[in-house]
């Protein structure tokens, strides 16, 4: 990884790449205030795979936002690479509910927008972002149109265009959840093999618990109002997983300890 | 029965109706005698018509109030865009603007009028400001709906790439408002035109609202009729025009897609 900070903390095994202490968030002003996170405290290992599950209005979205830069904490603080995050950052790729591609930009030119908005120069970037196009299987639709593809071909237009600036940490908000479920799985897959292949810091937000215990290293497991983590579990099932692996004893396991994390803290809705 | 043949019969069909209705304006005058001043028969127009353009009469009226509704158009649309953009960027100058952009957005441009002539005289210079007057409106609103209109996962996008309030602009809020832009230079081209007739009525010394005034004092209704031809034929032309420009620029935009929407989505390939 590029954004090395400094090779006596890298020589450690398990460097973090993000640490989130004491990290609270408040909306409104001080009397009428509602608390959205509370306690926040987890790390994020460099290269792992966190999922971040909870029901709707855990805060797990502003979570992500703060982690983006997007949104000020209301106190406690968040780290990428040991450095505080405290507004938006050109080392963090994005991925929306939404594809947010613009319509105006061809496939090539919205994966080639963190480019154009950093000032990286296209000419050597090109070839990154045609090579990252043929990686998520979309060789040959270069110059066409949004409008042109399926809902999960924008989406992986989305992926490309989050990470051809090489980002030290990939931030998805419940990805895949806009996709049906066949797309959905086959996504995960694609998700899976392109992490493998590129070993990125990943905090993926879903509302699947499924798709969590799928992807993820670890599972972070958040209650709701206000958002606190309510249980962290690791995933110990053996890469490169197929979908066959939701079958498994273990995989229910760990699926039915989360349901009960969750219906514990309040239930899904 | 092929579409190409039906299409072509229901051409055929149109034009028929319009001639039907032509023979039956031109019978209803001549069987109840209806003075030629009151209304003229369509006969009577198309003379008019001939006789304007044979005697190359009306070439020089239309080129005055075309060179006045582009120049109009030119002038109003610029300010427009210009302070539209300022508006919908900066909240600060949308506050002092706000009250007379409300005061005059209420008021009918083209009461003005009168006045403008009165300050700018009977040569082209008035109808040039009454028409960029009129045309400004229009397109000063949609600049500034359009510039507000980007989705905030649009704008989340942008900013979490650290990119700039200026890119921002640029790369996202310019293109996202073309086509309310667009919309927006629709109606500022066919109010640019109103505008430069509106202060050709009041007072000119050439161009088709004179031409119209002029006949109106000598009874010639049958040449007003002619004019009124040709305007509504240089508003199907302006507005061709702008349309033309915006289905190139405005390629990708959805909401004008019509036909061209079919060819794209068999050519759109779903197999994610």
């Amino acid at each position: 990884m590029q954004h090395a900070i400094s090779p006596v903390v890298q020589a450690g095994a398990s460097r973090d790449a993000i640490a989130v202490r004491a990290l609270a968030k408040d909306y409104g002003a001080d009397s009428s205030a509602i608390a959205a996170l509370r306690d926040i405290d987890f790390t994020v290992g460099e290269g792992e795979f966190l999922s971040i599950v909870g029901p709707s209005g855990c805060g797990k979205s502003t979570l992500l936002k703060i982690l983006a830069g997007l949104m000020p904490a209301s106190s406690g603080e968040a780290l990428l690479n040991g450095t505080p995050i405290d507004g938006p950052r050109r080392d963090i790729g994005m991925v929306f509910q939404s594809p947010v591609l613009f319509p105006w930009r061809t496939v090539l030119n919205n994966s080639m927008l963190p480019i154009d908005v950093q000032g990286l120069g296209r000419a050597q970037m090109i070839e990154r972002a045609k090579s990252l196009i043929a990686l998520v299987g979309l060789s040959g639709f270069e110059n066409r149109y949004p409008w042109e593809l399926s809902g999960g071909m924008q989406q992986r237009v989305a992926l490309v265009r989050a990470l051809v600036h090489d980002p030290a940490l990939l931030l998805m908000d419940e990805p895949f959840g806009a996709l049906d479920a066949l797309t959905r799985e086959a996504m995960n897959v694609e998700l899976q093999r392109i992490w493998l292949e590129r070993r990125k810091t990943v905090v993926f937000v879903t509302h699947s618990t499924s798709e969590a215990v799928f992807l993820a290293d670890r599972v972070m497991v958040m209650t709701s109002r206000p958002g606190r983590i309510g249980d962290m579990l690791k995933i110990d099932l053996p890469r490169p997983r197929t979908l066959e692996v939701m079958n498994t004893e273990a995989f229910g396991t760990y699926v039915r300890r989360i349901r009960n994390g969750l219906n514990a803290g309040g239930g899904i809705e | 029965m092929n579409v190409m043949q039906k299409s072509w019969r229901n051409v055929g069909l149109r034009i028929l109706l319009i001639l039907a209705v032509l023979a039956v304006w031109e019978a209803i005058v001549r069987l109840f005698a209806i003075p030629s001043f009151i209304l003229p028969p369509p006969s009577n127009v198309f003379m008019a018509l001939y006789r304007g353009f044979a005697s190359t009469m009306y070439f020089g009226h239309i080129g005055t109030t075309l060179i006045e509704t582009f120049l109009g158009f030119a002038v109003g649309c610029t300010m427009a865009f210009t302070l539209g953009v300022a508006v919908a960027l900066s909240r600060r100058t949308e506050y002092f603007l706000y009250p007379f952009i409300v005061m005059f957005q209420a008021m009918p441009k083209v009461a003005l009028a009168p006045i403008i002539i009165i300050w700018f005289g009977l040569g082209i210079t008035s109808k040039v400001v009454t028409a960029a007057l009129v045309a400004f409106f229009p397109l000063l609103v949609n600049t500034i709906v359009g510039l507000r209109s980007s989705e905030e996962d649009r704008v989340n996008l942008m900013r979490s790439l650290a990119a700039s309030r200026w890119q921002i602009f640029w790369m996202l809020q310019l293109p996202n408002a073309m086509p309310y832009i667009f919309a927006g230079l629709e109606i500022a081209m066919i109010f640019a035109l109103l505008g430069a007739i509106v202060a050709e009525l009041v007072g000119a010394e050439s161009g088709l609202g004179m031409l119209i005034q002029s006949m109106n004092f000598t009874m010639d209704v049958a040449g007003q009729f002619s004019v009124l031809l040709i305007l509504s034929a240089l508003g199907l032309i302006l507005n061709g025009i702008v349309t033309a420009f915006r289905r190139r620029v405005l390629f990708w935009d959805a909401s004008q897609k019509g036909a061209d929407i079919q060819g794209a989505k068999s050519r759109s390939l779903k197999k994610a």
